[in-house]
């Protein structure tokens, strides 16, 4: 991404020294600290570069690959495609906190969908957000997809249940449900959120089919505890991260591989329907150690 | 997830000293916990950076009173220095202009900036008896203007009727001269979500901004951002200039060290706090509350008061 220039600078200004001390280890852990590793990340890294390497010359140069080779062996695992299945309608539910992106992304791959000449549907299941049915309305005329909605304040299982049957019987290739953001430590909404999933199973048992949890590339270490809960109650498939073109790394990212080992698929660069792209996990780490594209 | 740095810090502290003064070694390994606690909490590093070296320089040599424990007692004196930091609790909006008084409200997209406009609407006309219009000058993001027209149905505030293809700025000029006809009290200004390194919109909330002359410039932010608080916080202040802070969602369990970073690095008060969705979730800024969610801890400042 573009957020690699404040790293740059810090990482080569360590490196008149050229030695792999602790002074140097210290300003590398600054950057991965500020890049939103967390802690104890960061920690596990910083020793994984050092290790067999403390105190031998090296360019400053090779020490940024080096990091973001440790940085890449835990992202690449987890660097998966999206791809939408054969199952028809192919049940694509995509869940996240407030704000997060949830209905732009929506919009992103709803549009690549389309493009690769599916017939898309989307389910307007934020009932709750005032102007959230006519946002994704207007990405649905933008993508050419069919929203099926109820007025603000139904109940979004019921949506859900509908939106499912509507799908079915019209022939959709893909159904995207929208929902509205939650907090994943409110229990209630939580608990409506189990619902969804629930009804859509009534209809089909294999659905929902992939279930995307939607994080935001400027939240901190709470991005952890987002992938926690929502994959305990709704089941997430894979991740999206958005708004990676300001100046947030997105580093929890690989405090969340390391621990979950959910498969990332894409990120969000932009608020247009085409700033959406396959997860790159060397890309990504590189940007994090500084090095530039 | 995470022990309390109070835990922590009894475990390395307590063992190690006896009653008395704090020593130099003491306080330098306390530091440490507490570092480590303050980056876990999202606290942005260069803030915690110079907040330690200002704890560190009244710890020392502090004397432990009788009744707590060493680590009871770095703790106090941690939190006493970061609620001095987040600042004095309700530091109200400041309306004392003649009407209509302009607020204007700015942040990263999705941030919570058109709930919070109708949130302190509704609040003003509700509890002082002003009477608040509100426009929507987001033009880019689909049905916003839509979204801050539905807030106001909701909470009975006046919207400015939408007027398809105008820019920021000629709505930004409607508001105005429609709150004067009108004989609005105040008139809050909603933008649309914009990137703190994106030049181009920055320009454009500062031409509204010369436009309205607001009392007000209110920084939206999420009370779950990371490290990126700093350069986000500083951008707007130097790009548009902000008169205080409101941070969203407080109501998720967020350790809240975005609060100490925006603060720390912009000098700016946080005014108000973001606690739901829906319209009444807006408080007054508690300091003790932020620091004590931002150190995980229970009641060791009470303990500490009372002895
Ligand atoms: N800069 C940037 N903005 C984005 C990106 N993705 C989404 N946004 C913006 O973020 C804001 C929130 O996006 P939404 O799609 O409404 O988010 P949501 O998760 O559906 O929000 P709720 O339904 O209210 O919970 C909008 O202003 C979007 O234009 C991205 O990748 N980059
Ligand atoms: N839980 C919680 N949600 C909030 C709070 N404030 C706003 N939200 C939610 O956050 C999401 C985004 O809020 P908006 O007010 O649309 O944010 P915005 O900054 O205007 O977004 P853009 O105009 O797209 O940049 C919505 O789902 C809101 O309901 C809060 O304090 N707590
Ligand atoms: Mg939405
Ligand atoms: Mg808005």
């Amino acid at each position: 991404a573009k957020s690699s220039r404040s790293l740059t600078g810090s990482i080569s200004a360590i490196f008149t020294k050229r030695k792999l001390d602790q002074a140097t280890l210290e300003e590398l852990e600054d950057a991965l600290i500020q890049a939103d590793l967390g802690v104890e990340t960061t920690g596990r890294i910083i020793q994984a570069v050092s290790a067999g390497r403390y105190d031998k010359e090296i360019e400053p140069e090779e020490v940024k690959s080096i990091l973001a080779g440790e940085v890449a062996k835990v992202l690449k695992p987890v660097e998966v495609p999206f791809n939408f299945g054969t199952q028809k309608p192919f049940v694509v539910l995509v869940v996240g906190v407030n704000g997060a992106g949830k209905t732009t992304t929506i919009g992103k791959l709803g549009a690549i969908a389309a493009r690769e000449g599916h017939s898309v549907v989307l389910a307007a299941c934020d009932t709750f957000r005032a102007a959230a049915i006519e946002q994704l309305t207007v990405w649905g005329t933008r993508i050419g997809a069919k929203v099926i909605s109820r007025p603000t304040g139904a109940d979004a299982a019921g949506l859900a249940f509908d939106a499912m049957k509507e799908a079915k019987a019209d022939g959709a290739d893909i159904l995207f449900i929208d929902t509205a953001g939650r907090l994943q430590n409110k229990a209630n909404l939580m608990a409506e959120l189990d619902k969804v999933v629930r009804v859509i199973k009534k209809q089909d048992e294999t659905a929902p089919h992939a279930v995307l949890l939607v994080l935001d590339a400027t939240t901190g270490q709470n991005a952890i505890s987002q992938a926690d809960v929502f994959t305990k109650v709704a089941g997430v498939t894979g991740l999206i991260m958005t708004k990676l073109d300001g100046t947030a790394r997105g580093g929890i990212l690989v405090a969340i591989a390391e621990r979950f080992k959910l498969p990332i698929h894409a990120v969000g660069v932009g608020e247009q329907i085409e700033d959406l792209q396959p997860f790159d996990a060397e890309a990504f780490s590189r940007a994090i150690a500084g090095l530039a594209e | 997830m995470f022990d309390t740095l109070q835990e922590r810090l009894s475990g390395i502290l307590d063992k190690l000293t006896g009653r008395g003064a704090l020593s130099e070694a003491d306080v330098d390994t306390a530091m440490r916990e507490v570092r480590r606690a303050l980056l876990e909490a999202d606290v942005a590093l260069d803030v915690v950076r110079g907040f330690i070296d200002k704890v560190k320089e009244r710890a020392v040599g502090a004397e432990v009173v009788k009744s707590v424990t060493p680590g009871q007692m770095v703790v106090k004196i941690v939190h006493d220095a970061m609620v001095e930091i987040l600042g004095s609790e309700g530091s109200a909006l400041n309306l004392r202009a003649s009407p209509p008084v302009p607020i204007l409200m700015v942040g990263l997209q999705g941030s919570g900036k058109t709930t919070t406009t109708a949130k302190i609407a509704k609040r003003l006309q509700e509890r002082e008896k002003r009477k608040v219009l509100m426009a929507s000058l987001d033009t880019r993001r689909p049905a916003a203007q839509e979204q801050l027209a539905i807030l106001g149905t909701q909470t009975g505030v006046e919207t400015l009727p939408i007027i398809k293809g105008q820019t920021p700025i000629e709505i930004a000029k409607r508001a105005m001269s429609e709150a004067r006809r009108g004989g609005f009290d105040v008139v809050m200004l909603d933008t649309a979500g914009r990137l703190h390194i994106d030049e181009e919109l920055l320009a454009e909330a500062a031409a509204v901004r010369d436009i309205a002359k607001p009392n007000e410039t209110l920084l939206v932010a999420d009370a779950l951002t990371g490290q990126d608080a700093v350069n986000l916080a500083k951008s707007f202040d130097e790009k548009i200039g902000i008169t205080g802070i409101v941070l969203t969602r407080i109501d998720g369990d967020g350790r809240g060290g975005a609060a100490l970073s925006m603060r720390g690095v912009t000098g700016k008060p946080i005014k108000l706090m973001g606690t739901g969705e829906k319209l009444d979730g807006l408080e007054d800024f508690h300091p003790q509350r932020i620091a004590g969610r931002i150190l995980g801890m229970g009641d060791v400042v009470s303990l500490v008061e009372k002895a």
